[in-house]
């Protein structure tokens, strides 16, 4: 079953194909059987093959080459799919969730008229993610890693009749392309420094040539972390995720909650050898997560945009993922990866369901009161919060958990308090959601009628979101375990206590009156700082004054092309030759003849006399 | 007999060339100046059959005959050719036939 592992890519690939070669001429009917069918062919595909894998449990690593893409001289790269417990654990993941959220958009898109293109797009998309993370070698995978970016950027622009959604899908291809530029780089030095592009080998090779702390570790852990910062969307490029909630619902559930933005986190525990050999990357990994979930936290509480508060959410997440990165936590971060996909996932398709039932409103001060007339997206929301924010016998408890017990016993304490002070947060901003949406006065507006194509993904994501935590699969054999001593009861309870102390603090204020919290806005200085906190710590105001405004002065300025004057400059003296030279045709055929005759005299002359 | 010395019958041969050759260039009826040109061609055909006689070879006759050919198809081809511009121009000035020029102040080439 496992020589059958290049099906897996291949499948969403084929049903990309059928969808873009007969586009619209495809009866609606058959469209979401092609997009959504491919998918589920691949999880199937995938799920047999990860059977095989676990059963068989004396090989670590399974490879397929397919053909050989590149061969120059000792530059050699395989088309070729590379299967052990990381990648088969993200395996499962893109076509699982992957094929859920196909099903979602089935119903979701039904009345859209670019149905054909979405599930197009989704397909490609799907396979670029699945060569991502089967890729065998770096220039695969950076395939996959742009192909990802490509598709996002399309399904952003989706609905692209609407301008601000097309600056939106731009905003996100610029600055993830920032990180890809670093990412790139950090690509040439490996190649360079050790000469091979099978990402095995250059891991062997680096722990073999590079002492611990040298430059050369350094720089390239540095750069690789530039790509992952600009797709995971971390400080400081994730300043194009929330603007991303432009696309379609199941988009932000698919590419900017379960998959995509996860790539960053995928690629830094699948290079983790070098990042072995640069702490201090390792430590600004950490670094970076702690500050991002603590921003963005913070960020999430201001907002009234359901989907701008699940997306700031989403950054916070990625966040814990790079903080157990950055503690050496690497197999608790995919797992944290694992369990996010199946609660974002399912916060992200309940918010979709919210938004067809209330007419495409998105302001949750506009919903108030859905609990009873939305059931479904209403226990969708209450289960997936409650695994975002670690309530126990949850799977995003059992993760998280994991990820702050691990930062503290790796003796980085004050990554353990950050992520404790971002739990509290993550308590206050969901029951702040639920609370305000789902509770209160009851809005008339709204009217649930899902098909089962819509609910069947909930009710199983819901599921999966309860569960998920016990289907934790063994890294142990491709990512090192931690050493560290326990943290003992009274940080274990402290941890414990985190989420219900956020839920706690937020009740109050939008439980029983709403009139606290605006009492409380009333003072200047709140006001002003939430007006910060809203504009996401005003990131986008600062790069607007950086970069964007210097870089459109400084394009208005070479308006003219100032590069290109050479090059104009070669086609005026031409021009100005051939009009000098067009003089000499009078059209007088005697002087054509005397010239020819002088002419010839004068080669005679050269002749005799040179 | 004694043979022509070369140089004699080169002497007649570049006269003759200078001859068309001052045809052509003053003259400006179409039709002398065709005859103009059948004259040069002799005279190079004349110098060819010199050299072929001077070093033995029959190249320089072979040279002769394509030379005719060529002259034969020229007159045929340009008589053709003086009939149409009468009947276009009704004169056979060239000067006066100089509109096949383009014109260089034209249009920018793109």
């Amino acid at each position: 079953m496992m020589n059958l592992l290049w099906l897996v890519p291949s499948l969403p690939l084929l049903g990309f194909l059928i969808l873009v070669l007969f586009q619209e001429r495809l009866p609606r009917a058959a469209v979401p059987w092609v997009g959504a069918g491919s998918v589920g062919l691949a999880a199937l595909v995938s799920g047999l093959a990860g059977q095989e894998f676990l059963t068989q449990a004396n090989e670590a690593a399974f490879r397929q080459v397919l053909w050989t893409w590149l061969g120059v001289g000792d530059l050699k790269a395989d088309f070729a799919l590379y299967l052990d417990a990381l990648s088969l654990n993200m395996l499962f993941v893109v076509t699982g969730i992957g094929f859920l959220i196909h099903v979602y958009s089935a119903g979701y898109m039904a009345d859209d008229p670019g149905y054909a293109r979405f599930f197009a797009y989704m397909n490609l998309f799907v396979f670029a993610m699945l060569m991502l993370v089967l890729a065998d070698n770096l220039p695969l995978l950076f395939l996959g890693w742009e192909g990802v970016g490509l598709c996002s950027y399309l399904l952003i622009g989706f609905w692209w009749d609407k301008p601000e959604n097309g600056y939106a899908a731009r905003k996100a291809f610029v600055v993830t392309r920032v990180g890809d530029t670093a990412m790139a780089l950090g690509l040439f030095l490996l190649f360079t420094q050790l000469g091979s592009l099978n990402i095995q080998e250059t891991m062997t090779r680096a722990q073999a040539h590079w002492q611990p702390g040298s430059g050369y570790a350094l720089a390239a852990a540095l750069l690789l972390l530039g790509g992952a910062v600009g797709k995971s969307a971390q400080l400081p490029l994730q300043v194009w995720l929330p603007d991303a909630m432009a696309g379609p619902t199941p988009i932000s559930a698919l590419i900017h909650a379960a998959t995509m933005v996860t790539a960053g986190v995928y690629l830094i525990a699948r290079t983790h050898a070098v990042f072995l050999l640069a702490p201090e990357a390792q430590a600004l990994v950490g670094a970076i997560g702690a500050l991002t979930l603590l921003l963005s936290g913070f960020t999430a509480l201001t907002q009234t945009d359901i989907k701008r508060i699940l997306a700031y959410s989403t950054v916070s997440q990625i966040g814990y993922m790079f903080l157990a990165l950055g503690a050496g936590a690497w197999s608790a971060a995919i797992f944290h990866l694992t369990t996010h996909a199946f609660f974002k996932a399912l916060l992200f398709l309940a918010a979709g369901a919210v938004i067809i039932s209330m007419h495409h409103e998105q302001d949750i001060f506009r919903m108030g009161g859905l609990r009873t007339r939305l059931p479904v997206a209403f226990w969708s929301f209450l289960i997936g919060s409650a695994a975002l924010v670690a309530l126990p016998l949850t799977s995003g408890y059992a993760s998280k958990h994991e990820i702050l017990l691990s930062a503290f016993a790796s003796g980085s304490h004050w990554l353990w308090g950050a992520g404790v002070l971002g739990a509290v947060l993550t308590g206050a901003y969901s029951t702040r959601l639920i609370l305000v949406t789902f509770f209160g006065p009851e809005n008339r507006n709204a009217h649930e009628r899902l098909p089962l194509s819509i609910t069947l993904p909930l009710v199983l994501l819901g599921l999966l979101s309860l569960i998920g935590g016990l289907a934790k699969l063994d890294l142990g054999s491709v990512l090192p375990e931690p050493s560290g001593h326990d943290a003992g009861w009274l940080v274990d309870g402290i941890t414990l206590a985190a989420p219900f102390l956020g839920i706690l603090a937020a009740y109050p204020f939008y439980s029983v009156g709403r009139a606290k919290a605006d009492a409380l806005m009333t003072v200047p200085a709140a006001m002003d700082l939430r007006a910060f906190w809203f504009s996401g710590w005003g990131f986008d105001r600062l790069y607007e004054f950086l970069l964007v405004r210097p870089y459109c002065r400084l394009a208005a300025l070479n308006k003219a092309d100032i590069v290109d004057s050479p090059f104009r400059a070669v086609a005026f003296v031409a021009r100005a030759a051939n009009r000098f030279l067009a003089r000499s045709q009078t059209g007088s055929l005697r002087w054509y003849a005397a010239g020819m005759v002088l002419g010839v005299g004068a080669m005679i002359a050269m002749g005799v006399f040179a | 007999m004694t043979p022509i010395p070369m140089e004699h019958v080169l002497i007649v041969a570049s006269l003759l060339f200078a001859v068309g050759m001052v045809g052509l260039l003053v003259r400006r009826n179409l039709i002398v100046m065709l005859m103009s040109i059948e004259i040069m061609l002799n005279a190079a055909g004349l110098a060819f059959i010199a050299g072929g006689s001077r070093w033995g070879q029959p190249d320089g006759q072979v040279m002769f005959l394509l030379i005719l050919t060529l002259a034969a198809a020229e007159i045929g081809v340009g008589l053709g050719l003086v009939m149409q511009i009468y009947h276009r121009y009704k004169s056979l000035d060239a000067d006066a036939l100089n509109q096949m020029r383009e014109l260089p102040e034209g249009g920018e080439a793109s």
